[in-house]
């Protein structure tokens, strides 16, 4: 299991700015390793952010998207209180899911 | 259209089921996405980049706006914030041309959401970076910066 994200989720003016921070390698699949071996690629493919439930963004990402991957976004009719969850899958099949609250 | 379709049916199952679904309307940003869109993150150009997202071309617009670095020292970690006031925006991709693989990451934004994303990527070399915006008609809008890089961050 991966280590968890850093999720703040904050009012600005009438929005909810989400700031998400991600453990992950985001290894491309390019680089070689010191016998010259390519060290094969593991990354994140899919991150998904609800609130209550509805889905506020969903994110496709290749590998070029940088090592522990930082991410934030807007959305309106938020409230302090509500509950904001990320999720994200990479291309092992590892998952993860951590939740916040609006402050 | 017709042409891009058959591109998609040749690609792997997943792609093919997305494609059709998006041909057909039938696909809400919204929903949860399942499926990786391998084709789309093994173009090297715009123009397939735009094809493979289930687009014909794309358009420059002066409404998206790029804001990141002229220069960037690290190329491993770039900061890009993307915005576009386009009328229903309902995706915003970050493409950066001269990396290997030209699309970095793709933003579906459901309504309610504002289009407007902040995220890193890595850079191989000094590059131009593009912000390709889908809307709800169907149409692609672009716009691009050029970053220069002093330390690349995709070799090794």
């Amino acid at each position: 299991m991966a280590d968890p994200m850093k999720i703040r989720a904050n009012m600005v003016g009438d929005k909810v700015e989400v700031k998400v921070l991600m453990a992950h390698e985001m290894e491309t699949g390019q680089r070689k390793d010191a016998k010259g071996a390519t060290i094969p690629a593991w990354f994140i493919q899919n991150v998904t952010a609800t609130h209550n439930g509805k889905t506020v963004l969903s994110a496709e990402w290749g590998p070029a998207v940088a090592k522990n991957p930082f991410l934030s976004f807007r959305f309106a009719g938020g409230k302090p209180g509500d509950k904001v969850q990320i999720t994200w899958t990479d291309n092992k099949g590892d998952k993860r899911t951590d939740e916040a609250t609006v402050a | 259209m017709d042409g891009g379709r058959r591109s998609v049916l040749k690609g792997t199952g997943g792609a093919a089921v997305l494609g059709l679904a998006m041909a057909a309307g039938l696909f809400r940003p919204g929903s949860a996405w399942a499926e990786w869109n391998k084709n789309a993150f093994e173009t090297k150009s715009l123009n397939d980049a735009v094809k493979a997202l289930g687009g014909a071309s794309a358009t420059e617009s002066k409404e998206i706006t790029i804001t990141s670095p002229d220069i960037a020292e690290n190329g491993a970690v770039v900061p890009f914030t993307i915005a576009s006031k386009l009328p229903n925006t309902e995706a915003v991709a970050l493409l950066v041309e001269k990396n290997p693989n030209i699309l970095a990451a793709n933003f579906a934004i459901p309504q309610g959401t504002e289009p407007w994303i902040n995220t890193r990527v890595k850079m191989g070399q000094t590059s131009n970076v593009i912000a390709l915006v889908k809307t709800s008609d169907g149409k692609f809008h672009y716009a691009s910066k050029e970053v220069k890089v002093t330390l690349g961050g995709c070799g090794g």
